[in-house]
Order: C-alpha cells, then structure tokens, then sequence
C-alpha cells in the first residue's frame, strides 16, 4: 500500500463541524507513515479543547479500516497546527460553505487578530468584527456592512 | 481515550519526576479551576457576545486543563480523568487567586486580566521547556491564549473608562486580585531541580517580576492600582475557601455518584 493512497482516503474524511472540508484540507494531518500492513497517521489538533478531537480521529480511524486491519491514529503538539495550515483547496471550499478564510498569520507568538475579514459573500471588506468568539472554539464572528449579513470567519490561529 | 498517545517519558531521576508532577498538577488546576468558574457565565453574561466568550474561553481552558493532566498522567502511570475528579477539595494545587467564586462581572475581568497575563509569562517560558510534551503543548496554548489576553485587555479598558458603578466595581475588584496574582508564583517543592534540568527554564520568582512589569504600563495608562512587589506566601497554592469545597462539590458530582463512568 502507498502512502498516496492512504492520503487519499483521508480526502474523503469530512471536518465533523465544517463537513464541506477534509481533514486533509484542514491541514491537521501532520504525517502518513506505511509500515507493512500498520498505518500510522498523525494528527495535530486545531485547538487543545477542541470537542471535536476524538470524533474526527474515530472518523479517520474507520475509513482507513477499510485498507488496513492495523490502524493508528496519533495525535500530536510536536508542532503547532495553525490556520496557515489550511490548503488553497480548504480556503475555497470555506467560501463556498459561507465562512471567510483565515489570512495569513505566520508563527508570530503574539497574535494579532485582523479586524477585517473578506465578506465570503459579496466579497466586500467594509466588515467588522463583532466577536472573536463565536460558536465552536475555531470561529470568529463578522458583520458585512454591504451586504448585511452576519458571517463567521475560521479564526486566524 | 488519551488525547495524545503517551510518548517515551524521559528517564528523569525521582526528586526531578516528582518536581515536574508538582509543575504540570499546579498548571493543570489552574486552567480546570477558573475554567469551571468561567463556565458559569453561560446564560447569564452581561450581554450576548459575552455568554458566548465566556464559554468559548471556559472551553479552551478546560482543554488545556485535561491536555495537562495528560501529560501528568503519563509521567505518573495514573488516568487523566481520576486526577482531574478523584481528589479531595484539599489536594487542588491551583493559585489562592482561583479559590473565589466569579463574583460580579468586574471581579471577573480583574482576575482574569491578572491571571491571563500570569499565564502568558509562563507559558512563554515553558514553550522553551527541556521537556519536549511540555514545551509543545505550551507553544500551542500560547497562540490560542493570546485571544483570551486581547479580550481582557479590551474589557479592563472598557470598565475603566466607563464612570461611576462600573470603575469603581472594578477598583475593588483590583484591590482584591492584584495582591493575591502573586500565587500564580507561588514556589513549587522541587523548583531549583526543575531549572536546572531547563524544564522550568525560569524560576517563578523572575516570571513573577517580569509579570508586574508586563501588567504595570496598562493599569497605568488607566489611572488604575498597580501590583507591587511582594513575595508570595508559603501557602499560596495550598490554602482553600469554602468557595472552592463548593465549586469541587458540582465539578465531581458526577464522578462521585457513579465511580469510573465515562462521559
């Protein structure tokens, strides 16, 4: 089995929260490790409280039951998933599903959040924020002054 | 099921393991304690935005929390859950700071702003831990932290400028907090061992003063009290209130009325 193949299957595992995008588009799949019949992915978490943690690894550890009998999904902080993680694949299907993508941050230690995030529906910029908390731990709440309408952006992390 | 999968612990002598149990237990309590504080908010926070920050921050905390207790739980060969709901109300390690109850809501701005800037001094320096769970865990925490840190800098000002009720409210929340922020430095048994190995690669005592001049130029600005430069006390992480035997009485209601359930 190829390492390709088994990244292919993780494509068909849907966010659990944003299910319009993979986990491979998310960027949380660190690394895919074919070992003989033992494949090993791992996983880094987009927020340490993230409720969704256990059902996205049980997700992945059932699809890949199905090319392999011996599956181990590992999760990991060996490095910080951001949201520069995010594929060019992932912004558009976020767009597309109504959320703005998050722009670019960097591995900066304090973050600074943008005020403005791109309206994903008209595309206007005349936002605003109006929370940076909003209903799961990973989004942000805007207000599009153009088109009025509210909309969450993928927080920038 | 464990957040991450246990990793090789490093072979650290007994007084060392014991050192760092004491370290990730202190940090651990901490984010689980005002985590539950904070949950309370949900529902009846000053204003719809805020029900939701303050459960959205009450959520990450508790993430932090149960991610430390991992750690700790891999290092002692004990379950995360059992440490997190098993103990006695006397054997949190949490700062003195985190034994009151969430009071008004200028009490709980001022005692967050004190202790998110506390938690950001320390976490900057255990990103750089020797160990490497630790230090990973802490950079990631740092990122999500620093909205936590945005959000309370923002409410401080926010009560500050406003006259009348709201800046006095939180005047006296201050004179409450700012002495009592020093817990969060209180010295851990075991503490030159663990800057010596680079696991705490400071000791709190420079985490603490770097903590005054962290928070000191913002209180300023705002015509508001600022901390001064007292040593904490012995007991800074050990003494309770009836506020905290409360709290721990609904946070283990659950694992005290069905012994090993699973949720």
């Amino acid at each position: 089995m190829s390492e390709a193949a088994v990244w292919a299957a993780l494509a068909d595992v849907p966010d659990p929260e944003i299910p319009s995008i993979s986990v491979v588009d998310l960027g949380v799949i660190r690394g895919v490790q074919v070992d003989g019949e033992r494949l090993t992915v791992e996983m880094l978490p987009t927020f340490v409280g993230c409720p969704a943690i256990e059902l996205m690894r049980a997700q992945i550890g059932e699809r890949l039951a199905l090319l392999s009998d011996d599956v181990v999904v590992k999760l990991s902080f060996a490095e910080p998933w951001t949201s520069d993680r995010i594929t060019p694949d992932g912004r558009e299907k976020l767009r597309g599903a109504g959320f703005a993508p998050p722009a670019g941050i960097g591995l900066a230690d304090e973050l600074a959040m943008m005020p403005i995030a791109t309206c994903p529906y008209c595309g206007s910029r005349n936002t605003t924020l109006e929370n940076p908390f909003g209903p799961t731990l990973c989004r942000a709440i805007y207000h599009c002054a153009d088109c009025r309408q509210p909309f969450e952006q993928f927080k920038r992390i | 099921m464990p957040l991450t999968e246990p990793m090789p612990a490093p072979t650290y002598d007994p007084e060392t393991r014991a050192a760092l149990a004491e370290l990730l237990l202190s940090l651990a309590d901490d984010e689980f304690v005002i985590g539950f504080w904070d949950s309370e908010w949900t529902g009846i926070a000053p204003m719809l935005e805020e029900d939701v920050a303050a459960s959205s921050i009450a959520q990450d905390e508790i993430g932090h929390a149960r991610a430390l207790y991992e750690l700790l739980a891999d290092l002692t060969g004990d379950e995360a859950d059992r440490i997190a709901f098993g103990r006695a109300a006397g054997d949190y390690r949490h700062a003195a700071l985190l034994n009151h109850a969430r009071g008004d809501w200028a009490f709980t701005v001022a005692r967050r702003f004190v202790y998110e800037h506390a938690d950001a001094v320390r976490l900057e320096a255990l990103a750089r831990s020797s160990h490497e769970p630790l230090a990973g865990l802490a950079t990631k925490m740092r990122r999500e932290e620093s909205y936590h840190l945005m959000h309370f800098d923002l409410w401080l000002r926010r009560l500050a400028e406003s006259s009348g009720e709201a800046r006095s409210r939180l005047e006296a929340a201050l004179a409450r907090c700012l002495p009592e922020a020093r817990s969060v430095f209180t010295p851990l048994a075991g503490e030159a061992r663990l800057v010596e190995a680079g696991i705490l690669p400071e000791p709190l005592d420079a985490l603490r003063i770097r903590w005054i001049e962290r928070v000191t130029p913002l209180l300023s600005e705002l015509g508001l009290p600022t901390p001064e430069a007292q040593a904490p006390e012995p007991d800074g992480r050990t003494r309770r209130t009836d506020e905290f035997r409360w709290l721990h009485s609904e946070f283990t209601m659950v694992a005290g009325s069905e012994e090993g359930a699973l949720w």
